[in-house]
């Protein structure tokens, strides 16, 4: 009689998901009627068309969607091993600047030197999880500390490794690094004819090598016994060791791979041959930007490519405000967007609690109905 | 007024595959204990759920004092001075018992907690009702009776008048079952109004003034406690007459499975050891229980045995194999099975699949993985397996999430995967809690098949019946020690009292 509204969990996650993303670009419309109200729905088509409107600007979308993948893949992957990697930035951070010294220092092939940023980033992603095992301290507090620990040895290190930097291979500046195709061309990862085909340099393999990593982290999780051992480790510690598995090996592992994932996320960024890393003081923002992608996706790694696309989308959008809306301004809006569709829980929530009030308040009526009837 | 306080009319609620609660009317009295009885899984816990404003129900009405009321959240229940202490308990563990207390009902004057009049209120209540607790004590360092005490004290704390107690005694020891009785009692005397599920027919035939009873998710019927008897509620409650009776023949121990000997385990909780010197040995073919009052070092001698915790000294050895100190996974492989005394805690992965639980203690096997990758249809198969001959209920079969299974339910998952192992000795750790009759019935007769199948079984209890009933052998635990050894044929129940009190206890420590 009554029809059953019992979602599947997938089909939940993608409809609050989908959700969230609304409410995110509502705000976002918002705001840019707020800083300038004229340009406002101009601006806002920019955003949301943008990224599709010609080749180069899809290529730019993929380029910039890579390291948001492997971020968002890192974060995601702790998460379901019931571990907050929030030190994504430093891992990020530690993989870009190993995998440069591979292609600068060393002049090593550009696969050589994604293998040393996913080294970097794990060593990095190690420490907090050996200091959660071994000592129990909160990988919260050591990944916060060692995104800024990572950040500084970074500069450190440039600081003093002058064939590192730009101004060694013929450039001006020593702020940077040096551009790869001057420094070490066969660093830069491969193009296959793609750049041609859709006129932009950005256009690389990075997006495919992050795709197939999202897969790989699926599968692993899903279908390995590796896999449901971390997961077991994360769901519930004390039962994982009743059944003999080794937890503190565990958390090692998943924090190791999870800095992994974020090092391969840098090293693929700065191996495009078309950005620098350049020393500064704030940590870089790709590593953060991993905690929304991984909300959005409810950690699933195959949806993690979904919303690491959403977002590297909307990135794109972003930068075409210029120059009617200020570049801070940009920031925030994107920000404001970011952020709101990571509540995508919230609305899983809501949306399960309008469902049941919905249907109560049918019963009601169909009873009233029924009641009347017989009367 | 209306003659009944709460009235639950035709409630209907469904979870996907199940109809837990199938048009439930349950009304209850002021100033009565209403029992709730039922198989596991017959939907209790949903239908308090309800009344408590954590479920809404697809259907049906709830009247207090005669007039409709809506519950949404417990919140609303709690406006309405409904209670509930939940089957498992819902404690902040790292909190205090006072902040545990006052959660949620926090009095406060212009912004900060005013905790000296809370604490003055909690410690009138607890002694008013005879319910001791220690106000500054951790939750986590504190035994579940006194848990069980701090979630008493929460219903009347906020002044609740209807009082629901989802299975409050399976996890007590006999004595603090007693006192709960009493305090329920006092309750019932002052006109607060009681709503008591148990699995224990002996408790409703005690306290109870009525008795409504559940099967599948229908109502059977209420009766008066008055006219009514252990078997008659038994044969409602299953639809077939239990027997009480464990059937057993002759126990014939063969070669020694496990030695302990001069065990000691320090404690957690204090700088003395918890278990001191402990020697015993566990042969195939017999069943020995360990009893005693709950706190007398059980719980650490058998984390010990099993490597949930390092043991002090002594040796532990399995067919004659050194096991003190080694990994979990190896004393498994070894041939020792678990079924563990806190199934939340250790015994479950709550998040996972009800099958990704049964093969929990052996996923790792060749049947169930190749190079790593797990099989599916194989797991499929086996869980499905274990599910039809343990009869465990569920909303989706091996794929339901475990948490959303009754608390019965989640136990005999446990018990099947456990059983089910290839091991040589098995130990047992409070195996029915929490089990309906006919389930226990069941579980007990398979204890002695896998005792007549030449398995050593190690049965830990408080529950003296289950002792008496089921063991070979009883050994008596009391401050860690082992005080008594005993064949359950030529033992009293008063005598097995006096040992686990600590009033008596044999010299010779030496068990065989
Ligand atoms: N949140 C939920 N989601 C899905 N199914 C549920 C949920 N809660 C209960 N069920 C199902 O409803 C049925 C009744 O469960 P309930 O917990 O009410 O049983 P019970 O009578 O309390 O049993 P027990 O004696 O084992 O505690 C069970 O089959 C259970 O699997
Ligand atoms: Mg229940």
């Amino acid at each position: 009689m009554k029809k059953r509204a019992t979602m599947p969990k997938g089909a939940l996650n993608l409809t609050a998901s989908l959700v969230s993303i609304l409410a995110g670009l509502l705000v976002g419309f918002i705001l840019l009627m707020i800083f300038n109200f004229d340009k406002a729905l101009y601006g806002f088509g920019n955003i949301v068309l943008t990224g599709l409107r010609t080749p180069d600007r899809v290529a730019k979308v993929l380029y910039t969607a890579a390291p948001l993948l492997m971020t968002g893949l890192s974060v995601g992957f702790a998460f379901k091993t019931g571990l907050f990697n929030i030190g994504a930035s430093g891992q990020y951070t530690v993989g870009a600047v190993l995998a440069l010294v591979g292609a600068i220092l060393w002049q090593l092939p550009w696969y050589a030197c994604i293998l040393l940023g996913m080294i970097g980033g794990a060593v990095w992603g190690a420490i907090p999880g050996i200091c959660k095992a071994l000592f129990n301290v909160n990988e919260v507090i050591t990944s916060i500390m060692f995104n800024w620990i990572g950040l500084f040895s970074a500069n450190l290190f440039l600081y003093n490794s002058p064939r590192m930097l730009a101004n060694a291979w013929g450039a001006i500046n020593k702020d940077r690094t040096a551009a790869l195709d001057k420094a070490n061309p066969s660093a830069i990862l491969p193009k296959l004819g793609m750049d041609k085909a859709m006129g932009s340099n950005y256009m690389n393999i990075s997006i495919f090598i992050a795709i197939i990593a999202a897969f790989v982290m699926w599968y692993v999780l899903q279908k390995t016994t590796f896999g449901y051992e971390l997961k077991a480790c994360g769901y519930n510690r004390n039962a994982s060791r009743y059944a003999g598995i080794n937890d503190k090996r565990n958390i090692v592992l998943s924090m190791v791979i999870a800095g992994a994932l974020s090092g391969l996320g840098g090293a693929l960024y700065y191996l495009s041959g078309t950005g620098q890393f350049t020393m500064g003081k704030q940590l870089l923002s790709m590593g953060f930007n991993g905690i929304p992608i991984a909300l959005l996706a409810a950690s699933h790694p195959l949806g993690t490519i979904l919303s690491a696309l959403f977002i590297g989308y909307i990135q794109v959008g972003g930068e075409a405000l210029q120059p009617e809306f200020a570049k801070e301004i940009i920031d925030i809006i994107i920000a404001a967007i970011i952020y709101l569709s990571a509540f995508s829980l919230l609305m899983r929530e809501l949306i399960l609690r309008g469902r049941s009030r919905r249907r109560q308040a049918e019963e009601e009526k169909s009873r009233q109905a029924a009641d009347t009837v017989e009367e | 007024m209306s003659e009944y306080i709460i009235e639950m009319l035709n409630i209907t609620k469904s979870f996907p595959g199940i109809k837990a609660n199938d048009d439930i009317t349950l009304r209850l009295r002021k100033g009565e204990i209403h029992a709730l009885l039922g198989e596991n899984g017959a939907g209790k816990s949903t239908l308090m759920s309800v009344l408590f404003g954590l479920y809404q129900p697809d259907s049906g009405t709830i009247l207090k004092d005669g007039a409709p009321v809506k519950i949404s959240s417990p919140n609303d229940a709690n406006a309405l001075h409904i209670g509930m202490v939940h089957q498992h308990f819902k404690l902040v563990e790292v909190f205090t018992v006072l902040d545990n207390i006052i959660l949620g009902a926090e009095k406060t004057r212009w912004g900060v907690l005013r905790k000296d009049e809370a604490r003055r209120r909690v410690v009138e209540l607890s002694e008013r009702y005879g319910l001791k607790v220690d106000p500054d004590a951790r939750i986590e360092d504190i035994s579940v009776g006194m848990q069980q005490r701090v979630e008493i004290l929460k219903m009347l704390y906020r002044d609740n008048e209807i009082l629901i107690f989802d299975e409050p005694t399976a996890v007590l020891t006999p004595q603090e079952i007693d006192e709960l009785m009493e305090v329920m009692r006092g309750f019932a005397r002052e006109g607060k109004s009681i709503l008591f599920i148990t699995h224990k027919l002996a408790e409703i035939m005690k306290v109870a003034d009525r008795c409504t009873v559940l099967r599948k998710g229908r109502l059977i019927g209420t009766v008066d406690i008055a006219d009514t008897s252990r078997e008659k509620l038994s044969r409602m409650m299953v639809g077939r007459d239990i027997s009480f009776n464990v059937e057993k023949k002759e126990s014939a121990p063969g070669e020694k499975v496990l030695e302990v000997e001069g065990l000691t385990v320090p404690s957690r909780l204090h700088k003395k050891n918890a278990v001191k010197n402990v020697s015993f040995t566990v042969r195939r073919g017999e069943i020995v229980c360990l009893a005693g009052i709950e706190g007398n070092g059980q719980t650490e001698f058998v984390q010990a045995l099993t490597g949930l915790e390092k043991a002090g000294s002594g040796s532990i050895r399995l067919k004659g194999r050194e096991m003190t100190d080694m990994p979990i996974r190896e004393r498994s492989r070894l041939g020792m099975s678990h079924i563990p005394e806190d199934r939340h805690k250790f015994g479950l992965v709550l998040d996972f699949t009800l099958e990704e639980n049964l093969v929990l203690q052996r996923y790792w096997e060749e049947q169930f993985q190749h190079c790593g990758h797990i099989l599916r249809r194989p797991v499929r198969e086996y869980a499905q397996r274990l599910i039809e001959q343990y009869d465990v209920r569920s909303g989706q079969g091996a794929q339901t999430i475990v948490r959303s299974m009754s608390g019965g339910n989640q136990q005999k998952a446990i018990i099947a995967r456990e059983m089910d192992k290839e091991a040589d000795l098995l130990v047992a750790v409070q195996p029915t809690r929490g089990l309906d009759v006919g389930a226990i019935e069941y579980i007990h007769r398979q204890i002695v098949a896998q005792r007549d199948a030449g398995k050593a079984v190690l049965l830990v209890s408080l529950e003296l019946d289950e002792v008496m009933d089921v063991s070979d052998r009883i050994l008596v635990m009391y401050e860690g020690e082992i005080v008594g050894e005993f064949d359950p044929r030529k033992v009293s129940v008063q005598e097995l009292g006096l040992y686990m009190a600590g009033a008596k206890r044999d010299d010779k420590k030496e068990a065989v």
